[in-house]
């Protein structure tokens, strides 16, 4: 699996963490951009989605 | 043999200390990520346990109730999702059992929220009935403010057409904060702020706090109403000495409350519990 992926906004590199797993969030180093893994075969990364109403504890 | 499903769509701190601490003590699990899952396709069976961690507490009761159909036991039941869910449910719950609260008024319209703040007074705090991490709490600290307020919430559609309103309590500058698993107190913890809104989301600090024998009391008091196998329960100091229940949260975030500060590993013995309620050895009657 690779190790980093590139930001969808930027283009910048970001680095994957070592057991990346669907639905980790990841912040791009160059734009801090949220991202969030949403496939890992390949790794794909979207923008995270805004926070909802009912989101939380 | 029953499986062990942990449900998540955002892997939060708490979704990963929960995995992570799974793996260590050995117990099988399979973390499942609701975000793309479509029901029936989503698995469980009759004697299997779910612990559901959806972000959304909308899509979290959704998937109980669905799982509870199919006889998977979830942490928490869909009934106790419900009853923390809904700030208005959770008032009335503790009201009927005689549990102490900030007083509270229920309005339906801008004029029922002018009624209500003359009968708790200024300033007073209106919060939506469902939502989490402070957002969209409004101190009202005036008659102009509440007319303002309640004017936005009438635009801001059927979730908001129902003002919940709360005398506001002075903290002292921190609330505290208990987690409970199994009817067990876990930890209590306080959360320090200059802000109003003492939530660790909003940038409130943690810390240590000690577990009185009232506090301990007033949490088994919560517990026999709300029910329930892992809650979170927000105190209030009362004024006058004491403690009173703000919020009962049914699928709580621990970060702050987990490993160093307190010394507990929640997520540890959060699996541990799921784990055992598998097997028919642990559990409360929520």
């Amino acid at each position: 699996m690779s190790t980093k992926v590139q930001c969808i906004v930027c283009e910048g590199d970001v680095i994957l963490p070592a057991e990346v797993m669907e639905g980790e969030l990841l912040t791009c180093p160059d734009c801090g951009t949220e991202l969030e893994v949403v496939s890992l075969d390949p790794v794909t990364v979207a923008e995270a989605p805004e926070v909802q109403e009912d989101w939380g504890e | 043999m029953a499986h062990f499903f942990i449900f998540y769509t955002r892997l939060r701190t708490e979704e990963k200390l929960l995995f992570r601490a799974a793996e260590d003590k050995g117990i099988p699990f399979s973390a499942v990520n609701l975000s793309d899952g479509l029901w029936p396709n989503v698995p469980g069976e009759a004697g299997d346990v779910a612990l559901c961690r959806c972000v959304s507490q909308t899509q979290n009761s959704a998937l109980a109730v669905l799982l509870e159909a199919r006889g998977v036991l979830t942490v928490n039941s869909s009934g106790v999702m419900g009853l923390c869910a809904d700030k208005i449910v959770t008032a009335a719950k503790l009201s009927a059992a005689g549990i102490p609260q900030p007083e509270y008024a229920v309005a339906f319209s801008p004029e029922g929220a002018a009624e209500g703040a003359e009968r708790l007074g200024y300033p007073l705090v209106i919060k939506p009935a469902t939502g989490s991490w402070g957002r969209l709490l409004a101190k009202v600290n005036d008659r102009d403010a509440l007319e303002a307020v309640a004017e936005h919430k009438a635009h801001m559609g059927a979730a908001h057409s129902v003002l919940f309103m709360q005398q506001y309590v002075e903290k002292k500058g921190f609330d505290l904060r208990a987690t409970l698993l199994g009817g067990e107190v876990l930890t209590v913890i306080k959360r320090c702020s200059d802000h109003w809104i003492t939530n660790t989301a909003r940038g409130a600090t943690p810390g240590k706090y000690p577990l009185s024998p009232e506090i301990r009391a007033l949490l088994d008091r919560v517990q026999n109403a709300i029910g329930g196998e892992v809650l979170a329960v927000d105190l209030f100091e009362k004024p006058e000495g004491g403690w009173m229940v703000n919020e009962v949260n049914g699928q709580p975030e621990f970060r702050s409350s987990d490993g160093e500060l307190t010394g507990v590993d929640i997520a540890g013995r959060l699996v541990e519990h799921v784990w055992s309620l598998a097997s028919g050895t642990g559990g409360t009657k929520g």
